[in-house]
């Protein structure tokens, strides 16, 4: 029964991505985007990790998501102006990106023996045992990332102003 | 133990993590809109973040996935930059085509 759930969750985002390099319209991009993040918080959900597919879904789908459907309409883009790389671009992109997949497939096929604990813990993944060590272990890291929003946000509104006084 | 681990091998995460890589990587190639190389990037990211929390629930570590708590800050500080900076391109060049953004060859 995982099994199916796996294998179907994995074949729709799986083709959601496709469809997200393939569709012309960069609007449809982004909706197959967002379907293709839906199916990966279904596979956190499989992974027992609720607490990453809660936050994947309010991020990525509430918040990332959105932020490039806004830029999209403010900038009026759709399949009328989307420019395209020519068909030699295209098949060249296309044999790349298989000769990775063939070389990563190729480098890690048997070569994964992954040695599972016989203690393991099950609740690993909820927010009671991720947030103790959060804020244990890594309490130096999320403070930094703190910094780095703040940078972030000033970074972007600066970015962002038309006509800038200092 | 989980029900996951005993019917689904850790190798078909890493195989399904590894096609959705190379999709990002054939998109940021083939596109020429910027925002869908960015989106494209984002794929990737999410690519690497399925990895890092697959490996981290069959391990029993919490590590891993507090790693992908990480990008996952990161991604959105990127995405929020990165978009600022192309409307600003936009306001300039009317287009967020990436093959016009040449200026700083030669």
């Amino acid at each position: 029964m995982t099994l199916y759930i796996f294998l179907t969750l994995a074949i729709i985002s799986i083709i959601m991505a496709l469809l997200v390099v393939l569709s012309r319209n960069p609007v449809h991009s982004v909706l197959f985007l967002i379907l293709t993040f839906f199916t990966i918080a279904g596979q956190y959900i499989l992974l027992n990790a609720q607490f990453l597919a809660v936050v994947h879904i309010i991020v990525y789908a509430g918040a990332i998501m959105v932020l490039f459907l806004f830029v999209l309409m403010l900038l009026n883009l759709s399949r009328d102006t989307e420019p395209q790389k020519s068909a030699l671009w295209k098949i060249s992109g296309a044999i790349a990106a298989g000769s990775l997949l063939v070389t990563l497939v190729g480098a890690m096929r048997g070569s994964i023996a992954l040695q599972i604990p016989e203690a393991e813990n099950p609740g690993v993944g909820l927010v009671e045992n991720l947030g103790q060590v959060l804020f244990t272990d890594f309490v130096v890291p999320f403070e930094i990332a703190g910094i780095l929003f703040l940078a972030a946000m000033v970074g972007a509104v600066l970015v962002g102003k038309r006509d800038l006084k200092l | 133990m989980l029900e996951i681990i005993r019917q689904i091998p850790i190798d078909y995460y890493v195989w399904l993590s590894t096609a959705l890589f190379c999709i990002g990587v054939f998109g940021v190639l083939i596109r020429r809109n910027a925002i869908v190389v960015l989106m494209c990037v984002e794929l990737m990211l999410n690519a690497v973040n399925l990895l890092l929390a697959a490996f981290s629930t069959y391990l029993s570590d919490a590590q891993g996935q507090i790693m992908v708590f990480f990008i996952m800050v990161v991604a959105a500080a990127e995405a929020a930059v990165g978009l600022g900076i192309l409307v600003m391109i936009y306001r300039n060049t009317k287009s967020t085509d990436i093959s016009l953004l040449d200026k700083l060859r030669n």
